[in-house]
């Protein structure tokens, strides 16, 4: 019997204004990508600058021991390792929300399930046969997918994914790990683009102004052409 | 006050005897006599010169902190984006600015078609404004590949490996260009020197003798009427303004409408879903992997659609050059007596709606991905593309035509 694709994918509407939000979803980033994963374009004090984060904390639960404050997010992992571990390096995740996307990411989070075919014993119905294993697995628990059965018309049966239940309890509860998710995927936005809410805030301005500049050309333009017949 | 004003006339006179400068202002702006009668369409003009300074000075900006290697290009960018003071601002702009260049430039091309801007006697400026286009072109891909994304390097290689089509020199002729055997870290250097220097310099001066032969054979209109066919006792058009004050005032306007909609776009949208900034072009160069989909950015996309609608890689190649190409030789295809489309009888008119159409359905066509459908769509609009010039004297010459009025109608 033939499986289709999934149907499942979420929607988030990010807001990196959020600074609680930014500051838990670093946290989760800090202690569960960073294992594998960098963030080699981001300084660990621009974090702290913009996240309102003091420098002790910054030094005390985000960096690793010989870091400062002025460093990239860097790893210790090194990539051959990595190769050797999962079977392709963990990318950089600096930018990855822009290739991605948000709806990406988030529905990325949030459809893991149990798989024993797999090295770590779990597929995603997002990115099919990810390396990567569930590394938020005790704050969800896991699922497991649900399938029905599809009768098509011209009497075919097809067995369908209908949805992901879960199998064993996590840490936090179905709502708090979603909320997680939220904060982690809103956090990776904001990674991707740290500048994106300094240009959202000045460029409001940029256009009030060049508006108020368009009422004065043009009276200036209508002055000069009141005597062209 | 009036001492201030009599040492700067006598500046004035000293400069004068020495360089042309109140002749150049005379004869370019206070004294250069523009149609009255421009409307919308003729704002491009100036707004094309607008783009080309934002690019140049944000350019600048951005190679003082941009390196151009392929260990560091990407990293390079994103240290702009974050650690460079206003530098995603600068970068915004100039990502920003190419795509908005290639819309003014569209528009400016189609008011030529409007109005029969390129027909006698203004066949070498719409000559130099092809040649401008195709730097511009020239210009772009060179600098796409800067930012040293996926896409910028898979494009790159589609469109370098294009050459290589050309039948006997093709393979060393795309050696030539990359300098290697694949796109490599030598390809970015040079595409680098060519983006930075040699594009800008020919442009600029391209642009120069574009303005010089629109100021000898003065500006067409949306009349098609030649205003230096009637003239006062002074010798100045009827129908003709300075161009300073009064088109200089109304430019402004202009730029201050367009500045708006740059802004939005610079601030609130630089990404513009993912037409202007490619979201594959987020993730760094790799030359082991092939991304699904490889297309170039939207103002290539309808010569791409019609290089990908034909089944043989030569004849593609071959049609997406004669269809840039055959714009050359409008002035000699059209055969119509009428420049302005307001005086075109219904054959040129239905040929623009149809050329018009077809320019934007193979340029949607060019970035989805090929299925049958839409490679016999883009087949369809090929053809019309291409009959649009093919068929240009006959259609021109048997048009039924309307008589041009004497002098333009304003308002």
């Amino acid at each position: 019997m033939a499986t289709s694709g999934h149907q499942l994918s979420y929607h988030i509407n990010v807001d990196t204004s959020d600074v609680e939000s930014l500051q838990r979803g670093s946290r989760i980033f800090v202690n569960y990508c960073m294992g594998c994963h960098s963030a080699s374009y981001m300084r660990y004090n621009r974090l702290g600058q913009d996240l309102g984060i003091s420098e002790e904390t910054l030094k005390a639960n985000f960096m690793f021991g010989t870091d400062k404050p002025g460093n990239t997010m860097e790893i210790a992992m090194k990539s051959a390792d990595a190769l050797k571990f999962f079977g392709v390096a963990p990318p950089d995740l600096s930018v990855v929300a822009r290739s991605r996307g948000a709806d990406w990411l988030y529905t990325y989070f949030m459809t893991f399930y149990r798989d024993p075919s797999r090295p770590f014993g779990v597929n995603n119905l997002q990115f099919k046969d990810v390396a990567m294993p569930h590394v938020l697995w005790e704050l969800q628990g896991f699922q497991k997918l649900v399938y029905k059965t599809v009768t098509h018309e011209d009497g075919t049966e097809m067995e369908v994914i209908e949805s992901l239940e879960q199998e064993s309890e996590g840490k936090m509860s179905p709502d708090e790990y979603k909320n997680t998710v939220y904060d982690l995927v809103n956090f990776l936005v904001y990674l991707a683009e740290p500048a994106k809410f300094k240009r959202q805030k000045i460029g409001i301005w940029v256009i009030v102004y060049l508006l108020s500049l368009l009422v004065l050309a043009y009276m200036l333009k209508q002055e000069y052409w009141k005597d062209v017949r | 006050m009036d001492k201030i004003m009599k040492y700067l006339c006598a500046l004035l006179d000293w400069i004068d005897a020495r360089f042309p400068l109140t002749k150049l202002w005379n004869e370019h702006l206070a004294k250069y006599y523009a149609p009255k009668n421009f409307n919308f369409w003729y704002f491009f003009g100036s707004l094309a010169l607008l783009v080309l300074v934002i690019q140049i000075v944000t350019g600048i900006w951005l190679t003082m902190n941009y390196k151009p290697s392929a260990e560091d290009a990407f990293a390079s960018v994103e240290y702009i984006m974050r650690d460079v003071e206003w530098g995603w601002w600068m970068r915004y702009m100039h990502s920003t600015g190419s795509s908005a260049f290639f819309i003014v430039i569209y528009l400016h091309m189609f008011r030529a078609l409007l109005y029969g801007s390129f027909k006698k006697p203004r066949e070498l400026l719409w000559l130099t404004g092809m040649f401008i286009y195709l730097t511009l072109m020239g210009e772009a891909f060179f600098g796409y590949l800067l930012p040293w994304g996926q896409m910028s390097y898979w494009g790159a290689q589609v469109i370098i490996s294009l050459f290589g089509a050309i039948p006997v020199i093709g393979d060393s002729l795309a050696l030539w260009i990359r300098g290697d055997y694949v796109v490599s870290d030598v390809t970015l250097n040079r595409f680098f020197s060519f983006h930075v220097i040699a594009m800008p310099l020919v442009l600029l001066g391209l642009v120069f003798v574009h303005i010089l032969a629109l100021h000898e054979v003065g500006s067409n209109n949306p009349d098609g009427v030649e205003i230096k066919k009637k003239k006062d006792e002074h010798g100045i058009p009827l129908d003709g303004i300075p161009f300073h004050p009064y088109y200089t005032v109304k430019d402004i306007v202009g730029v201050v409408v367009f500045l708006i909609f740059f802004s939005m776009v610079v601030f609130y949208n630089p990404e513009m879903g993912g037409y202007f900034l490619e979201h594959n072009n987020f993730i760094p160069a790799d030359p082991l992997k092939t991304p699904e989909h490889i297309a170039p950015v939207w103002y290539f996309t309808p010569y791409y659609a019609i290089l990908r609608a034909i089944p043989s890689q030569v004849a593609g190649v071959f049609a997406m050059g004669l269809a840039v190409m055959l714009f050359f030789f409008l002035p000699w295809l059209d055969r119509s007596p009428v420049k302005s489309i307001r005086y075109r009888g219904w054959k040129y008119r239905l040929a623009l709606t149809a050329f018009t159409i077809s320019f934007l359905a193979l340029g949607w066509l060019g970035m989805q991905v090929a299925i049958p459908t839409y490679t016999w769509l883009a087949r369809v609009f090929s053809v019309i593309y291409f009959m649009f010039f093919v068929f240009m004297p006959f259609y021109t010459s048997t048009d039924n035509d309307k008589p041009v009025p004497e002098r333009v109608r304003y308002p």
